[in-house]
């Protein structure tokens, strides 16, 4: 962080600043104001806030926050105007640049440079697809590789199209938004390829690209990209080993969710160097006791409804703490869990404070690289605190109860950390 | 638009034709320009820098390691003198990271006796041995298995497209044109002067100068029937680590070649990642500048081995060169003093360190053989350049950029209006990224791709959507 810009200008005062205006930004700006906290300030980078949904022309959205079954821009619109009618202040086209320590934090607008001093930050920055660069997929780089998200703000932000038949890499729930949106402007995807032997999408998704008759190839691999200015063709092996070619003019990479923490990785917060978000207990505390994170940049992803209600439980403890009702206590007593494990992607909170707010996490949340049917045990210093049957699969949420894991914290003076392993079921 | 695709060529006779706009076309572009001839530069592609110089590991070389006495080594250390002379002056960056030569082996360790006298013999004479624990000190990040090496304290970082497109705007901006899309097919030399046949119409031309990379014996065959030499395109593969892994190091870190490889280089970028590349794999192809899987997970695996805590960093971005390498070791600079004709091959992996040295090598033998000393501009105008470099000032630390574009890599609704209105705008979408650093960053257009498709919007030659919006 720049220190000369802290003695140039006066900083901005609020009571919680908030990087990102998705729907955990919305959410916990929301219930901040509700709960009394006076000035709430959240900074977004776009010209309008409301997140991911604002582009995912498509149900479902707004179940559990309204009890209707909204379209991404729709919810977004709601959010938007539930945190107005709240009071929340929300600054547009406002990028965070720096974060610093004591909740202050520089920003960049067409207003110029600026800095703000709150008394708690909340980052909130969501997530976001791992590129082509991040897979290593190979092959040429023409024009028209995009993730679902850039394809999703082209269609349905400026009505857009920038292919006619792409090939979808990837099988995630988002992989089908990814068809949904193509269809919005009469894009025909000519093939899906998936390198895992399943679809990935949950089970009740997995007919919807052979509804929509695009050839799934699963297990295939040497995925390549041909065409020198724009694509031309996707090459990959099938299967069997056999080598394929689909001519397309486009390219899809869509899912691999990572957390979209660059700020926060030029930062002084530590990072889960694992799963690639900051490392949080389950107060959604960070390492800097006056920072707290929430939604997806904790974890990919969640549905919006998850981190819309992630968000609210965030602004309690928040309020109880601004609000003298909740002290953090001693922060140097935590228990970091580790995953002994390389079959486990994700473990968040990825430590234990022995306090409890009402409002703190009731879960640990878990997720998989590949697919596994066993059980997740618990261990600290060869006692076993809790075991629970595992059959899970990548993408999809697992949830492990804290409770055990808290009685332990509470009643033992060791700080030892908590090992996480798995056990394989025998076939 | 780019108006210099659809605008007819010049006629009259032309002082200077230059075949290619890679870093080494743009730099003799200048000097022709500023010694007071009349330039015309042809590039086929669709905008400049879209072979050779595309893709490199963006270093300013002392030349320390070049063949002592050779034409490579003396135009490197012209070119090097140079920009540390210009840089200011034409708003480029610099990065005074210096370097360090590094032996992870006992082989390796044997061979770094005979770099260092390399090195003297070049004239390179500030070199400073280390031992272990000097190197272990210097840059903690590094794997502790290294055995020894020597620093070299003038090896540097700079931008390099943007120092290749300040040397030919330099050139507009003083009177040379820029024809891109526009191929050289065919030429005749009538003992006067050349007619030359290109895509796009004819040019009459005085002297002939061919920058033209990986097409060099192509444009050679083309014009002069022959070629002293046969392009053998050679592939580099790099892997770029995310902005926070850029503080993992603080030199250059060069390997000790061996006789089949100069070897993999990790190094900052000046626009602030972290870059480990290049691989060396000879092909056929002079376009096809694939990556693949195998290829970049052995980077990683090798960045990780010579810096552990790489393993923690997101990889953000993948990409390949194509090296003109030829059958000989030496820079293939020929002057046919007959016909007017000058040929500028196997300018290698040093072009970008070297052009600013080969321009004026090239200018000096037009000077010498046909008295082209013309008057040099008294007050060559220079021109606004692109400041991409994260260890500067950039646009968006100053009032009234009106906005962020790309959120990675802070780039500003300001600065890329500019560009598109600019007097060389770009072309294509690799053009932009060049130019602006948009889409560069870590999310790769994740963010921003909707509202760039929307500013570009008719103005560049390979849209970036199907249906543009008027």
């Amino acid at each position: 962080m720049n220190q000369d810009s802290n003695d140039t200008a006066a900083a901005r005062p609020c009571d919680v600043a908030i990087v990102g205006g998705g729907t955990a930004g919305l959410s916990l700006a929301c219930r901040l104001r509700e709960l009394g906290i006076e000035d709430v300030v959240i900074l977004e980078r776009e010209s309008q806030a409301g997140g991911v949904p604002r582009h995912c022309g498509h149900y479902p959205f707004g179940l559990r926050e309204y009890r209707r079954l909204l379209k991404g821009p729709a919810y977004a619109e709601r959010l938007r105007e539930s945190a107005r009618q709240a009071g929340v202040r929300i600054l547009t086209g406002t990028s965070v640049t720096a974060l610093g320590q004591n909740a202050c934090l520089d920003t960049t607008s067409t207003a110029g440079s600026e800095r703000w001093q709150a008394r708690r930050l909340a980052l909130c920055t969501g997530t976001r697809e791992g590129t082509r660069a991040q897979r290593f997929i190979s092959g040429q780089r023409p024009l028209g590789v995009l993730p679902t998200g850039a394809l999703q703000s082209l269609v349905y932000l400026e009505n857009l199209a920038p292919f006619r038949r792409p090939v979808i890499i990837g099988t995630e729930l988002v992989s089908l938004s990814a068809i949904m949106t193509c269809r919005h402007l009469g894009m025909q995807p000519v093939a899906m390829l998936e390198e895992s032997p399943t679809l990935r999408a949950p089970a009740v998704m997995r007919a919807y690209p052979l509804l929509k008759r695009i050839p799934l190839h699963l297990a295939v691999s040497d995925i390549r990209i041909l065409g020198s200015q724009r694509v031309e063709a996707v090459q990959f092996r099938d299967s069997s080993g056999q080598q394929k070619t689909v001519e397309a003019d486009g390219v899809i990479v869509s899912g691999d969710f990572r957390p979209d923490s660059a700020l926060l990785r030029g930062s002084h917060l530590q990072m889960d160097a694992h799963a690639g978000g900051p490392l949080v207990d389950q107060h959604y505390r960070s390492s800097d006791p006056n920072c707290y994170c929430t939604g997806n940049l904790l974890r990919p992803v969640e549905t919006s409804g998850w981190c819309w209600q992630e968000a609210r439980q965030t602004a309690a403890i928040i309020a109880d703490e601004l609000q003298g009702r909740h002290h953090p206590g001693d922060s140097e007593r935590s228990i970091r869990l580790i995953p002994d494990t390389s079959w486990l992607k994700l473990v968040m909170p990825q430590r234990l404070s022995p306090e409890q707010n009402a409002n703190a996490m009731q879960h640990l949340q878990l997720r998989l690289h590949r697919p596994v049917r066993g059980h997740l045990v618990f261990r600290s210093e060869g006692h076993t605190l809790h075991r629970q049957r595992l059959h899970g699969r990548p993408e999809q949420r697992i949830l492990a109860p804290l409770k055990p894991l808290m009685d332990h914290v509470r009643n033992s003076e060791s700080d030892s950390p908590i090992h996480i392993s798995v056990e394989l079921s025998v076939a | 638009m780019s108006k210099d695709i659809r605008q007819p060529l010049e006629s009259g006779i032309i002082d200077v034709v230059i075949i290619g706009a890679g870093v080494v076309g743009c730099a003799m572009a200048r000097r022709m320009t500023l010694d007071g001839a009349r330039v015309v530069v042809l590039e086929k592609a669709l905008d400049v820098l879209d072979g050779a110089s595309k893709a490199n590991s963006a270093i300013l070389h002392t030349g320390f390691d070049a063949p002592p006495g050779s034409l490579e080594q003396r135009c490197i250390a012209d070119g090097y003198r140079q920009y540390l002379e210009e840089h200011r002056a034409l708003g480029l960056p610099l990065l005074e990271s210096g370097a360090m030569v590094l032996a992870w082996t006992d082989e390796q360790q044997q061979a770094l006796s005979g770099l260092q006298a390399k090195a003297l013999q070049n004239g390179v004479d500030n070199i400073q041995p280390l031992e272990a624990p000097d190197i272990a000190r210097a840059e903690p990040a590094l794997a502790s298995h290294v055995k020894g090496g020597f620093r070299i304290p003038g090896e540097f970082l700079i931008d390099p497209w943007s120092s290749a497109h300040s040397y030919l705007m330099q050139a507009m901006a003083n009177g040379a044109t820029l024809h891109r899309g526009t191929e050289l097919v065919d030429g005749h030399f009538d003992g006067q002067s050349w007619q030359l046949q290109t895509s796009r119409g004819m040019l009459v031309a005085n002297q002939v100068i061919s920058a033209a990379g990986l097409y060099g014996d192509v444009v050679d065959q083309r014009l002069h029937a022959g070629s002293r030499f046969r392009i053998l395109p050679r592939k580099g593969q790099f892997v770029v680590f995310e902005k926070a892994a850029s503080r993992l190091l603080d030199h250059i870190i060069l390997p000790v070649p061996s006789s089949s490889t100069k070897g993999i280089v990790i190094c900052r970028t000046i626009f602030g990642n972290l870059l480990v590349g290049p691989t060396a794999e000879e092909q056929q192809s002079r376009d096809n500048a694939s990556t693949d899987r195998q290829t970049l997970q052995a980077l990683q695996d090798k960045g990780i081995e010579l810096i552990p805590a790489l393993a923690q960093c997101e990889v953000t971005a993948t990409y390949a060169g194509l090296r003109p390498a030829t059958e000989h070791a030496d820079y293939q600079i020929h002057h046919d003093v007959e016909r007017h004709y000058t040929s500028i091959g196997g300018i290698r992996s040093t072009g970008l360190s070297a052009a600013l040295g080969i321009a004026t090598h090239v200018a000096g033998l037009l000077q010498q053989h046909h008295g082209m000393t013309r008057q040099a501009l008294p007050e060559p105008r220079i021109p606004d350049v692109d400041r991409l470099s994260s260890y500067h000032p950039r646009d968006w630390q100053s009032a009234g950029h009106q906005g962020i574009v790309c959120h990675c890599e802070l780039v500003t609704r300001r600065e890329i209006q500019a560009v598109l209105d600019g007097v060389m705008p770009p072309a294509t979408l690799q053009g932009l990224k060049r130019r602006t650093r948009v889409c560069m960053g870590q999310c790769q257009g994740f963010h921003c791709s909707a509202e760039l498709a929307a500013m570009t919007a008719g103005r560049l030659e390979i849209p970036m959507t199907l249906d543009e919006r008027s």
